[in-house]
């Protein structure tokens, strides 16, 4: 997974959200870059230094150049010393650099950058960092430039999203169901259909990536071979369970009211038959025969 | 302080940590249990407290503190606490000359500026003072509550650029205690929050239950602690319910509360 995101130039957009942090993708991302040989430079806008370089090995921090705006961006604290021409003209200084060999850029976060600087002006910086845009001395895929964006999607509205998508070559939406992180990979490549698939991942302590093939749920679904199926049926005092005569009889009981075409025969031709019921009664001693005053309690 | 809720967050006030930004949020319920907990427990703790009150007065906490044990009066006369009353301090903006900017001088702004002035206050309050006196421990800062600024028309990304110079420059510790936003939306108040929620390392959530009000269970808390290391737990999640009675909370996890069993 990681050797397609990093193979092309270009932005790569890792969209996370409050449940599943991107930073540690990110990292991930950047250790690879820097195991290369790449330099990286970092646009630190949301966490401190020690904070970020925490977990790289002594090899790569040598290798990551953190641009600090985090600790004053707004340069509140007067002293001059913080970057006065902001993030934006600090990653066009990285994109002119003299050294030569490819880089990488990492944006942590374009979210922290499109609250605090127009959209427009970030996407068009952004456009000029890209294979298509024109990017001074990027020439040959060796000095091509890597750009790695860190956004979390649910702070935008559709607008902005959709636009940093449309730059992007590489788009990785972060999620995961039960504890287990999964990312889905969009490839824009030029001139190609877009490709999507979806990896299950944990990142290891050293951020090294560990792909796995499904989500840990699914080895839960297997029923456990040790324990065994309880007849529920087994050791009752009555009889549940029908004979085959029961059975047959069962079902050609026809149901009172079902209209079936023997009972819609029946009906409609009545056959004066022998009468199916008789009764029979004996007036007693005490029965009042009175019709017109059956009760017996008239007092006239 | 409420001892359940130390036992639930792993922590006591011998063991406070530093440099985390503590969320807390409330939604269709009272959440401001939370910010006493925390404000009696880092008195305890014995750490410096900047407390920036925009919600109540300063009288209110006292009361409240007293029930879980500390006198705000006497952590304010002995200078561990820090207390800006938003609600009388507001209107010394209007009628008071003051020589530097009013720490709530966006009041008088017109748009939306920016939280400067309260950041240099909050920084001012919460500077080492190395007068010989007794050394307090971290510095705490606590803001009940965000949203209020949101509401006196301060712009969303004003509010995040004060938690951010807060969270980078001042302090060790933040807890901003925030109603959450009705309508999360790119530009409302529940785009703050969520902004300040990836900031978090921890978030306390209290909701009110999904049934409605109920005489023995008062609501629903949340806890997430948000790890940015792989290797620690990372999106831990756990959910209680709670019972607010008059010197305590008490926690019982989901359908357990004693009055039901």
């Amino acid at each position: 997974m990681l050797e397609s995101l990093l193979a092309l130039g270009g932005l790569v957009l890792l969209r996370d959200s409050v449940e599943w942090e991107g930073r540690s993708l990110l990292k991930v991302l950047i250790k690879k870059s820097a195991l290369r040989g790449e330099q990286v430079h970092v646009l630190g806008c949301e966490v401190s230094e020690e904070e970020f370089r925490e977990g790289f090995d002594p090899e790569i921090n040598s290798r990551v150049v953190y641009h600090d705006f985090f600790r004053d961006p707004l340069n509140w604290s007067k002293t001059g010393e913080a970057f006065p021409a902001g993030p934006l003209a600090a990653l066009r200084a990285v994109c002119r650099r003299t050294a030569p060999g490819p880089a990488t850029i990492a944006l942590d976060s374009l979210s922290w950058l499109l609250l605090h600087l127009p959209c427009t002006t970030l996407c068009q910086t952004l456009h000029t960092l890209s294979p298509q845009g024109s990017c001074p001395g990027a020439s040959t895929p060796a000095e091509q430039v890597h750009v790695l964006g860190l956004l979390h999607e649910e702070l935008h509205g559709p607008g902005p999203v959709g636009a940093l998508s449309s730059l992007a070559q590489a788009e990785v939406t972060l999620g995961g169901t039960a504890g287990q992180a999964s990312a889905h990979v969009l490839h824009r490549r030029p001139q190609q259909r877009p490709t999507n698939k979806t990896h299950w991942f944990s990142i290891l302590p050293d951020f090294s990536l560990d792909l796995q093939e499904g989500p840990l749920l699914e080895s839960q679904l297997h029923p456990d071979p040790h324990t065994h199926l309880v007849d529920p049926m087994a050791h009752l005092t009555f009889n549940l369970h029908l004979s085959e005569k029961e059975r047959e009889a069962r079902d050609s009981l026809t149901l009172p009211f079902q209209f079936s075409s023997e009972k819609q025969q029946a009906l409609l031709h009545r056959r004066p038959g022998p009468a199916s019921s008789h009764i029979f009664s004996e007036p007693d001693a005490y029965d009042d025969l009175d019709q017109e005053d059956p009760d017996d309690d008239l007092d006239i | 302080m409420f001892p359940e809720l130390n036992n639930l967050l792993n922590t006591s006030p011998d063991r406070a940590e530093q440099g985390k930004l503590t969320l807390l949020c409330a939604a269709e319920t009272d959440g401001s249990f939370l910010v006493h907990h925390f404000l009696s427990f880092y008195l305890k703790a014995n750490c410096k407290v900047c407390f920036v009150a925009l919600i109540q007065s300063f009288s209110h906490y006292n009361i409240v503190g007293q029930k879980l044990g500390v006198s705000l009066t006497a952590a304010r006369e002995r200078g561990q606490l820090v207390f800006l009353e938003g609600l009388k301090s507001s209107v010394d903006v209007f009628f008071q000359a003051q020589e530097k900017t009013h720490p709530l001088h966006f009041l008088r702004e017109a748009n939306a500026g920016n939280l400067q002035p309260l950041y240099e206050f909050v920084q001012e309050a919460l500077k080492p003072v190395d007068s010989g006196a007794a050394a307090w421990r971290c510095p705490v800062l606590l803001v009940d509550d965000l949203s209020v600024l949101l509401s006196l028309g301060v712009g969303a990304v004003a509010v995040l650029d004060f938690v951010h110079y807060c969270r980078a420059t001042v302090c060790s510790e933040l807890k901003v205690p925030r109603a959450a936003g009705s309508q999360p939306g790119p530009q409302g108040p529940g785009h703050a929050q969520a902004y300040v929620h990836h900031q978090s390392h921890l978030v306390l959530r209290a909701e009110g239950l999904a049934t409605g009000f109920c005489k023995d269970v008062h609501g629903q808390l949340r806890i997430l602690w948000r790890a940015s290391q792989p290797t620690a737990q990372r999106g831990r999640s756990l959910t209680f319910q709670y019972k607010i009675q008059d010197k305590s909370v008490t926690f019982f996890a989901k359908g357990m509360s004693p009055a039901i069993l």
